[in-house]
């Protein structure tokens, strides 16, 4: 059995909350046959106050093995460095400090949430509480555990980043954690498992008619495409939200809105309002990943010229008004 | 006397430390700490009115949508920007769907296991009650966690993820429903209603629903033996505990009214005390500083020049939560007050007799979870997928707007600044920040630290967990409480 234990930060719970969504099976039934012990978890466990807190100095002492150390939320490191933004209830003591020495003894680390990947939400704006994440600051390497921080097993701190998690993402994770197959190859230059941030969230996009003819949204709600006016970046997002939905069959895109690339660092701060996609001449600065500038542009008119009337007349429409067309195979 | 700081406190939303002074097996005094602050006022700033639907979800995890509602009515209401009824209907469904999921985990997940401890070990009622609902391994979990993820599919469909979505929108909702999601959204309702009658309450949500006095309550609970369902085997708990004389606090509620249209809610907006029903009245709400690691401790602030500047300087403070305050009073929010200022039989019965305490909270969220759920299908069978889903509006340059919701722990409110263009000003009061705030300027402690004086303590015990019941009766979210 593995040991884990689950600390919440400066985030909002979300990541919980998510994972509790997974099913086939649940969470339980699944970390049981992972063979994964949850020492504690804010939402799950008994055990409260005294009780959690011997607990944790067990592990401190050594006498309970920390096999996976899960940390949800931005690490506080205000105010002045001192991280009294969050002081662990019942202990006097600021959460950073907590996590710094458990991080330092846990065979594996892993951030849940873009907020204690890289600081997330909890970051955005003037981050006056100085919130980061643990081994990333944004797209910096750092955060509070720094660049060369490994955990006992040699491999850097796991970003299971998003906002939330998808609750597959981190189950899976901590089953491949479990079966041993875990090291650095398997993550990203973000520290993402590839598992699931080698895929764009624009893969099985459901709007991907309207995608290649370019008949765009104009207003939220709109059924056409959201690249191009409505902020989406679902073709530039790490994630696989359209190939695997989200409880049961949604995803943002599905569900009438633009994805605004919550498993990247800083996607808190895009730059421009996230509805609305930025422009240069016309043109979205952000482009399709991997796809050339002339390309694009090229193949963007090419196929706004050849538009079919349903698309158009269905991109900026709340109902389908225009089913496809029934062809007979006879006259 | 002697002191006691406990925490950290789970299976709650976020982060929790009270401090208790003891004395005669019981609790004398209490203080109630929130010890995270993150400033989401703060990060607001600056930031393009619309942006805040993106933000202010990511205040709480469990009060998400709740959140966005909160925000959306607050654009709404600067734009000045009306709904199509399908969007009223939508949003009511999404609302509903996290307040009951709220709901349900709350009791399952973080209020029940409480009494799986071996605290209870020589209780009559132990072995069944341990056996279901013991932290992470007793059965109801297996039970209820699949039935929540089937539940929550509705969310998926009607708002694309849950938590954190964009589809509430100032003038309805991003999402239009199709004919086949429609029908698809009464069988997900209809699942999740048959795990409610056959676990939760081993009876239809109708018979639930209009029970009308505490003595019919306990009619119906001896209709079957205890162990026929969940909803019993906690009255059974609460009969032999004397639940009803734990937690009391100040048997003044407060409801901002919920569902439907916003300026004809399903149930009723006011605050409660005595007997007496009292309209809304917003502009009596004030935030007080002196007892919160915040600037500008000396007088109290409306919500709409609220100021949110956190120090530690404030020597008299304890905790980053604010206090809210109707005029000077402390009052207690959540589903209890909602039922009480609505008027339901039921609750008013229940308070005339023992008040707000940890029994009439627990019966008041689940009787909401049976009204809910049978009101969701007559919600969706009004959608009329060919008619609009969503207005669409300009925000101004310079505006201000004010939005109240109820969440599943109760009033929420945000109120938005807008200038040049760009938020000013945002504030916002959670439901926990009222149950759970600090002292105010009048010494006057919060409901919890009202609820948890008296409370006794057992020999040794360093949690009371008869303060964790209290506690964990205000089902408190500690995240939206500091926000």
């Amino acid at each position: 059995m593995l040991n884990l234990l689950w600390l919440q930060s400066g985030g909002c719970g979300g990541c919980s909350m998510s994972l509790l969504n997974a099913e086939s099976p649940d969470v339980l039934t699944l970390f049981e046959n992972a063979g994964i012990n949850l020492l504690w978890h804010p939402s799950l466990s008994e055990a409260t106050g005294d009780e959690c807190i011997a607990m944790l100095e067990g592990i401190l002492v050594g006498d309970i093995i920390l096999d996976i150390l899960c940390i949800e939320g931005s690490m506080m490191t205000g105010p002045m460095g001192t991280g009294k933004f969050h002081i662990m209830g019942g202990t006097g003591k600021p959460m950073i400090e907590w996590v710094k020495a458990l991080a330092d003894i846990a065979r594996y680390t892993v951030a849940v949430g873009s907020c204690a990947a890289y600081g997330g939400i909890t970051a955005a704006g003037a981050n006056d509480t100085d919130a980061t994440g643990l081994q990333f600051d944004g797209e910096m390497a750092g955060g509070l555990l720094g660049k060369d921080f490994t955990s006992q097993s040699g491999d850097q701190v796991v970003n299971i980043a998003g906002c939330p998690v998808h609750p597959d993402w981190v189950t899976e994770t901590l089953m491949s954690i479990a079966l041993g197959e875990h090291n650095d190859e398997q993550l990203d230059k973000f520290g993402r498992p590839r598992m699931y941030a080698d895929h764009l969230v624009h893969h099985g996009c459901s709007r991907n008619e309207f995608y290649e003819y370019k008949a765009s949204a104009v207003d939220m709600g709109d059924r056409g495409c959201m690249m191009e006016n409505m902020g989406c970046k679902g073709t530039q997002a790490h994630a696989d939200c359209n190939s695997r939905p989200w409880n049961g069959q949604g995803s943002c895109t599905n569900g009438g809105y633009p994805c605004i690339n919550c498993t990247a660092p800083e996607f808190e701060e895009p730059g421009h309002s996230f509805c609305q996609t930025p422009k240069i001449a016309g043109i979205p600065v952000g482009l399709p990943t991997d796809m050339p500038k002339a390309w694009f542009v090229a193949l963007a008119q090419l196929s706004k010229a050849a538009t079919p009337e349903r698309l158009k007349k269905n991109a900026i429409a709340e109902q389908l008004i225009y089913p496809p067309t029934i062809h007979k195979r006879k006259g | 006397m002697s002191r006691i700081v406990a925490g950290p406190f789970n299976r709650v939303e976020g982060d929790l430390e009270i401090t208790l002074e003891t004395g005669e097996d019981k609790v004398q005094r209490a203080e109630v700490n929130s010890p995270l602050y993150r400033g989401f006022e703060r990060i607001l700033l600056g930031h393009k009115p619309m942006d805040a639907l993106v933000y202010t979800p990511r205040i709480c995890g469990i009060c998400s949508v709740t959140q966005s509602v909160a925000s959306a009515r607050a654009l709404a209401d600067a734009m000045g920007l009306g709904m199509p009824k399908n969007g009223e209907l939508c949003t009511n469904l999404v609302l509903a769907s996290e307040n009951i999921t709220d709901l349900i985990t709350h009791f399952y997940l973080f209020f029940m296991p409480d009494f799986a401890r071996d605290t209870y070990a020589g209780a009559s009622w132990f072995d069944d009650i341990q056996g279901r609902f013991k932290a992470t391994a007793g059965s109801a979990a297996a039970q209820m966690l699949p039935a929540r993820a089937d539940f929550l599919h509705l969310m998926g469909l009607m708002a694309g993820k849950w938590p954190h979505t964009l589809s509430l929108q100032p003038g309805g909702v991003a999402k239009a429903i199709e004919p086949k999601e429609r029908m698809r959204l009464l069988a997900i309702v209809a699942g999740f209603k048959r795990f409610l009658e056959s676990t939760l309450f081993g009876d239809s949500l109708t018979t639930i629903s209009q029970l009308k006095s505490e003595a019919e309550l306990w009619q119906w609970y001896q209709q079957k033996p205890w162990q026929s369902s969940d909803f019993r085997r906690f009255l059974h708990v609460a009969e032999v505990q004397q639940l009803h004389q734990l937690g009391r606090a100040t048997d003044h509620f407060l409801s901002f009214g919920a569902y439907g249209a916003i300026d004809d809610p399903m149930w009723a907006a006011g605050s409660y005390r005595n007997g007496q029903t009292s309209p809304l009245e917003i502009a009596r709400i004030v935030e007080d500083h002196s007892h919160s690691w915040m600037s500008d401790s000396d007088y109290p602030h409306p919500p709409a020049q609220g100021i949110t500047q956190p120090t530690l300087d404030n020597e008299a403070g304890y905790s980053w939560c604010k206090a809210p305050r109707l005029g000077q009073e402390v009052v207690e929010v959540g589903p209890l007050a909602r039922q009480v200022v609505n008027g339901h039989p039921l609750m008013r019965d229940m308070i005339s007799r023992h008040g707000g305490n940890v029994l009439s909270r627990v019966v008041a969220r689940l009787l909401e979870v049976a009204i809910v759920v049978g009101q969701m299908e007559q919600w969706i069978k009004q959608i009329d997928p060919t008619a609009p889903f969503c207005h669409h509006g300009e925000m101004p340059a310079e505006a201000s707007g004010v939005g109240l919701v109820e969440a599943a722990r109760g009033a929420l409110g945000h109120w938005l600044e807008v200038k040049n263009g760009k938020i000013s000003n945002y504030q916002i009061i959670a439901p926990t920040s009222w149950n759970f705030s600090p002292r105010d300027q009048h010494e006057q402690p919060g409901a919890l630290e009202q609820a948890v004086v008296g409370a006794p303590v057992l020999s040794g015990e360093k949690t009371p967990v008869s303060v964790q019941h209290i506690v964990r009766s205000f089902d408190p979210c500690m995240a939206c409480t500091v926000h």
